[in-house]
């Protein structure tokens, strides 16, 4: 191939993009060669890890399954009806996105501290328990999830929808019969994403649920107080350990064909 | 009968359709012309109650049903671009209205087998809209909204997508079925000769105003 203008372009973007991947590479190569396998194992086995592990995987799950619930009905509904103020209402919906994360776990820990906020605590309690992980993780989550159930929801048709509503659907009906199937990979997707960015979490929890070991440590938490004592080794595993469950969500959702 | 009385529908300050007033005769097979982008569309999707009209009524059979949601008109509507659902094989999509309406399993089957041997399409139960041809397609969005049993059917442009050799036979399918289920049917097109050989009433739609052109 002669080296034109146009390819001298597409070479720079393409030495560009692989200087951007080959930092990448050594930052992980450089944890992944700081300790031995044998040491990961034995820290991966510890009574305060393993249970940071399980709660991690417990918490995120349910974080990414109330998030999805919370976006399906409203990437619906920013994608399928017109109205006022929508664009401020978008606008919104992101804020959870662009916030400090110490600012959300701020404002979860004071909200609790109203009188709203201690009647719910009466019912369940969250400031510094393992539901407070949850909901820690949810109210960023959930923020992801909105966006992907969005893009999912423009991505299709409303055509099939309003000739089903000629067949005699409700809207609900359409939403649930037509919409919803059609959304299955979507569905999938967003749930994928909040599940990664609820394992990710840290801000928030560390405010609003504490960082109590064999209670609220989840493992970006394990990640810090291993730090925190000068425990690098452990900390360079828990890491390698949440690269490996990043990495395999992003395969799943890439499998699902959608875009994160 | 549909009847429409100085219907108008604007949009962002522009006038889309403006004091459209017609009507068709039952068991008539009416078709529409007009340029692209001059309201037939439109006009369809506030006929099935997908869009209400800025102003003016329609009447189905002397009944006002302008403020009707769209499940309640018995309207059958298949749009340009067939719109079938995605996810469902060819015997769900057929009997997705009779099932909504909690029709018995049995009585379910011989409806969706009926219709699918009346457009030649029971070869493709259970075959997804993926794997159907154009042809094909339009056969089934058909056979879909027929199963619902509407008085009037209402037709996008649906030989758009068809090669020149299936359009005649897709003609005369159209004719066999309007005449075998007694139906009222607006019929939208931008082919001279697919309207010549259809309808029995020629409507012309020019800068959101309808014009009765010929009654065959």
């Amino acid at each position: 191939m002669p080296l034109n203008r146009s390819n001298l372009c597409w070479l720079a973007l393409a030495l560009i993009t692989a200087g951007y991947l080959l930092f990448w590479a050594l930052l992980l190569g450089a944890t992944a060669t700081y300790s031995t396998p044998d040491s990961w194992l034995q820290v991966l086995r510890s009574p305060e890890i393993r249970h940071a592990t399980l709660l991690s995987l417990v918490t995120c799950s349910l974080a990414a399954g109330f998030a999805l619930l919370l976006a399906v009905p409203v990437g619906y509904l920013m994608t399928r009806l017109d109205f006022r103020g929508k664009s401020w209402l978008d606008a919104a919906l992101d804020i959870p996105i662009i916030l400090p994360p110490l600012v959300v776990g701020l404002c979860l820990l004071i909200f609790f501290q109203t009188k709203i906020g201690m009647v719910i605590e009466m019912a369940i309690p969250f400031t510094y328990q393992v539901s407070g992980v949850v909901l820690a993780q949810f109210v960023v989550a959930a923020a992801f999830a909105i966006r992907t159930m969005r893009g999912t929801f423009q991505h299709l048709s409303a055509r099939p929808e309003d000739v089903a509503l000629t067949l005699g659907c409700t809207r609900f009906q359409a939403l649930w019969h037509v919409a919803l199937p059609a959304a299955r990979r979507g569905m999938v997707a967003a749930f994928c994403i909040a599940w990664a960015r609820s394992l990710g979490e840290f801000g928030p929890i560390l405010v609003f649920a504490g960082a109590t070991r064999m209670k609220t440590e989840v493992l970006p938490t394990t990640v810090w107080l291993e730090l925190s004592v000068g425990n690098l080794e452990a900390a360079v595993a828990v890491s390698l350990f949440m690269v490996l469950l990043a990495v395999l969500v992003l395969v799943a959702v890439r499998a699902t064909g959608e875009k994160v | 009968m549909i009847k429409l009385e100085q219907l108008t529908w604007k949009v962002s300050g522009r006038t889309i359709l403006e004091d459209v007033t017609v009507a068709i005769p039952g068991n008539t097979y009416a078709v529409l012309m007009g340029s692209t982008g001059c309201g037939k569309t439109t006009l369809l999707e506030i006929l099935c109650g997908l869009r209400q009209p800025t102003s003016g009524r329609v009447l189905l059979d002397g009944v006002d049903v302008t403020d009707l949601e769209p499940r309640e008109r018995g309207i059958g509507y298949v749009p340009q671009d067939l719109a079938l659902f995605p996810g469902l094989r060819v015997r769900e999509q057929i009997g997705f209205a009779p099932k909504l309406r909690g029709m018995a399993p049995e009585e379910l089957n011989q409806r969706v087998n009926r219709l699918a041997e009346q457009f030649g399409i029971a070869h493709l139960l259970n075959r997804l809209p993926d794997m159907l041809s154009g042809g094909e397609k339009q056969r089934v969005a058909l056979a879909r909204a027929l199963a619902a049993q509407p008085k009037l059917l209402l037709l996008d442009e649906p030989l758009s997508a068809l090669d020149e050799s299936m359009r005649a036979e897709a003609v005369a399918l159209l004719q066999r079925v309007q005449q075998e289920h007694a139906l009222t049917v607006l019929h939208v097109t931008h082919s001279s000769s697919e309207a010549a050989a259809l309808g029995t009433l020629h409507l012309r739609m020019m800068a959101g105003r309808l014009e009765v052109e010929s009654k065959g």
